[in-house]
């Protein structure tokens, strides 16, 4: 039972955060109909960008600011500068190719994540990195339960998780911007005629996914204390497992795969094999494919001729 | 008027060319006269030839490369470029190919830790057993790939590429070795007669590329090469044309997985050992790459874009090559794209004087921002000596010099007219700067980002490729 439990919160938190990166995907995919290979990148960016905070406020073990107020500096620094360098992609790669074949946006995402990946590389070295974070978030503050623990970082994880989407619900389905976000993603053209901004509206759209992306890369650092500029890649195609279980275009169904897929990847590996857990969440992800290509949120495209 | 069944595009192509200037209508018309398969003796007889040159090993190894990665992006160019099927599991393939080879041609099947037993099959008979097998898996892939279009297909298939690395890291690693990969592979032999050296697997490489490059022309002029352009551009009109659709896009599956393993199977046997990195994303977008710089929709622009990559990278790994690379690429894109004459002359001129009059002032100011020497050997250090700005901390320096680069780049790309011009001349002298500074110094991580650079720039400015036409579209 102690295990159980154990795995059930690891499981949480990993799925908490594919949760917020799938969002994203599935954000830019339910207004642009793209997949953006770079989001993964981008969750790598946010993790970096909290790294440097943490140095920039003298090293894990001598902060010179409080700890809550580095941890707010952190989500708020690295959700701004990942969400402007996601609109910056957009407005520069993407928006140039928005009439061009379906294939064409698909291979500038592939190009700006290796560019992401390898500039992260030049300019800051490919080796592994730590938050440290026992160093300031000591696990004395955690709570043991018969045998079972949980750190004070996880329950800030799902909390802060639990309120970004929460927010971006509220967001979505009762502000005049959500509105016009889900008159782009249905049909564009349409939007356009109706008098909606719709470059804004994409760019508001890329703004929000990109930083929430960013903000998980942060508190993957704390939580899981490893980042280095190889991270992304995986996540990210997670994530996307993770969206597309729940339906692409679906933002219940993002966060729902989030959470399926964390605690699959964490139930996996500590009932099964850690070797196979990532191979399991492949296998979920084709089973879903076929069984249901729309995901179990989703809707089924309508071919238009 | 263009008769019926010929499309407009097509019909004014004469007139288009009598638009040209008198080089180019020529070469055009050379080019059309030679015909195909004179053409391809013609490759074929150059690449003799440079294996004929009294190659060193690093040569033999950039002329293999080349070929191989030639080999790769045609058959890329089937599923890709011609059925029009994003197939990000491409590389899963290539592997399968070369751990095929690996495990029928080393201790796999015995004791790997004591490099004994295993099965030992003759390349005569391990060769068709590999590609049958990656043919079948490409048919399988290709039914799964059939409830899907589009964006799934392209993540399913990017998870089955991704799922290979898995596999072969994790699953049964007493045979397929694990993370350590499987070494000491016998080499191709018949009889007893071996290959050991590079420059014989690039002979084998160059004769595999000649017959695929035929056998795919005929393909392409075939019954089913129609087929596959018809699925490429329209989906749905080709099915009313009483088209295979499924049928079709499984081939085309199927083809592609058969060139990627023989691909495979002649990297195995040339490195003698295969390991699970070799097949990761990073070579698949290099594969990618090579398709779309040289143009998805044809042989030659396949052909041509794996050779350039592959050259391309190796010349970086040499810091007087990487030069020429560097610089020759400057001088082309800026006699390309800046005309008349006039401009190209003022902007050279101003871009050689801005130059040395910011060194001047920089220096004049302090003189530990101009200690450091430039990256470059050779005459490109004598010359750029008072002409690049490199302070003493060259690695910082050059860091932020990147990422001001990359905003100068985005911001020439929005300009246009007089200011783009304008605008050039200090981008330029940044890009060489940063180069200078830091981009030289780590060759592997440059080559890398310039891939990633190829992707996108030329999905912006030329979608059809170097040699493509502008008709050859992907949907």
């Amino acid at each position: 039972m102690q295990i159980f439990i154990q795995t059930l919160v690891t499981g949480l938190v990993t799925g908490c955060l594919y949760a917020l990166i799938a969002l994203g995907y599935s954000m830019v995919y339910g207004v642009l109909k793209l997949l953006n290979f770079a989001h993964g990148d981008l969750y790598m960016v946010g993790a970096f960008i909290g790294y440097f905070s943490i140095q920039w406020f003298g090293g894990s073990t001598a902060l010179i600011i409080p700890v809550p107020l580095l941890l707010l500096f952190m989500i708020v620094v690295a959700g701004l500068g990942v969400g402007v360098l996601g609109v910056a992609i957009e407005r520069f790669a993407y928006r140039p190719l928005r009439d061009a074949p379906r294939i064409a946006p698909l291979i500038t995402a592939l190009g700006i994540s290796f560019i992401l990946e390898d500039s992260v590389l030049l300019l800051f070295g490919g080796y592994t990195r730590s938050y440290n974070t026992p160093a300031f978030l000591p696990f004395s503050q955690a709570i043991h339960v018969d045998g079972v623990n949980i750190d004070s970082v996880q329950i800030m994880v799902v909390a802060v998780s639990i309120v970004m989407m929460f927010g971006l619900r509220q967001l979505v389905n009762h502000t005049l911007f959500g509105k016009s976000m889900r008159a782009v993603a249905s049909d564009r053209e349409a939007a356009e005629m109706l008098g909606i901004n719709v470059n804004r509206t994409i760019a508001l759209t890329f703004f929000i996914g990109s930083a929430m992306a960013g903000v998980a890369g942060v508190m993957s650092g704390l939580a899981f204390d490893q980042i280095s500029n190889i991270v992304g890649f995986l996540a990210g195609l997670k994530a996307f497992t993770a969206a597309v279980v729940g339906g692409i275009g679906s933002i219940p169904g993002a966060m729902i795969g989030g959470l399926f897929i964390g605690l699959c990847e964490s139930f996996s590996s500590s009932y099964i094999s850690s070797q196979y857990s990532d191979l399991i969440v492949f296998a979920i992800l084709i089973a879903t494919m076929l069984i249901r290509p729309q995901g179990v949120f989703g809707q089924p495209p309508l071919q238009k001729v | 008027m263009a008769p019926i069944g010929v499309d407009e595009w097509v019909a004014q192509s004469g007139d288009r060319r009598e638009q040209q200037s008198r080089g180019r209508a020529l070469l055009a018309r050379l080019g059309e006269r030679i015909g195909w398969w004179p053409r391809l003796v013609l490759v074929g007889l150059v690449a003799f030839g440079y294996g004929h040159l009294g190659l060193n090993i690093n040569e033999a190894n950039v002329g293999f490369n080349a070929v191989l990665y030639a080999i790769l992006a045609l058959g890329l160019n089937i599923v890709v470029g011609w059925a029009g099927l994003l197939d990000l599991g491409y590389i899963a393939f290539f592997g399968f190919g070369a751990y095929g080879y690996a495990v029928f041609s080393s201790h796999a099947f015995g004791n790997l830790a004591l490099s004994a037993g295993g099965v030992h099959l003759p390349v005569i008979a391990t060769i068709p057993i590999v590609l049958v097998g990656a043919g079948i898996v490409g048919v399988i892939i290709g039914l799964v790939a059939l409830r899907l279009s589009g964006d799934y297909l392209a993540i399913v298939t990017l998870f089955v590429g991704t799922a290979f690395v898995e596999a072969v890291n994790n699953v049964a690693p007493g045979t397929l070795g694990g993370n350590n990969g499987l070494f000491g592979l016998d080499g191709f032999h018949v009889g007893s007669a071996r290959i050991g050296t590079t420059l014989g697997y690039y002979y084998v490489a160059v004769i595999a590329l000649i017959v695929l490059m035929a056998a795919l022309h005929l393909l392409d002029s075939s019954r089913t090469g129609r087929a596959w352009r018809a699925l490429r551009d329209d989906p749905l009109a080709a099915e009313v044309m009483t088209i295979p659709v499924n049928a079709m896009k499984v081939m085309a599956f199927s083809f592609g997985a058969i060139v990627a393993a023989l691909a495979g199977t002649i990297f195995a046997a040339q490195q003698g050992s295969v390991f699970p990195t070799d097949f990761q994303a990073p070579v698949l977008i290099l594969i990618y790459a090579c398709l779309v710089l040289g143009g998805a929709g044809g042989i030659a622009g396949a052909v041509l874009g794996g050779i350039t990559v592959t050259v391309a990278q190796a010349l970086l790994s040499s810091p007087l090559d990487s030069a020429y690379l560097f610089y020759g690429l400057i001088i082309v894109v800026l006699v390309a794209r800046v005309r008349p004459w006039q401009h190209l002359a003022a902007v050279i001129a101003a871009i050689v004087g801005f130059g040395f009059a910011t060194h001047a002032i920089v220096g004049a100011i302090s003189h530990t921002a101009i200690a450091g020497s430039p990256g470059s050997v050779g005459w490109f250090a004598t010359v750029l000596r008072d002409y690049v700005v490199v302070p003493a901390n060259a690695r910082t320096y050059g860091n932020v010099l990147y990422v001001v680069m990359i905003c100068a780049l985005i911001l020439v790309a929005q300009l246009k007219g007089i200011r783009r011009l304008i605008a050039v001349v200090p981008t330029v002298y940044i890009a060489v700067c940063c180069w200078e500074s830091r981009l030289i110094v780590d060759p592997g991580i440059t080559a890398q980002i310039m891939i990633g650079a190829i992707l996108i720039v030329m999905m912006g400015a030329r979608p059809q490729g170097l040699l493509g036409t502008r008709r050859v579209e992907v949907i």
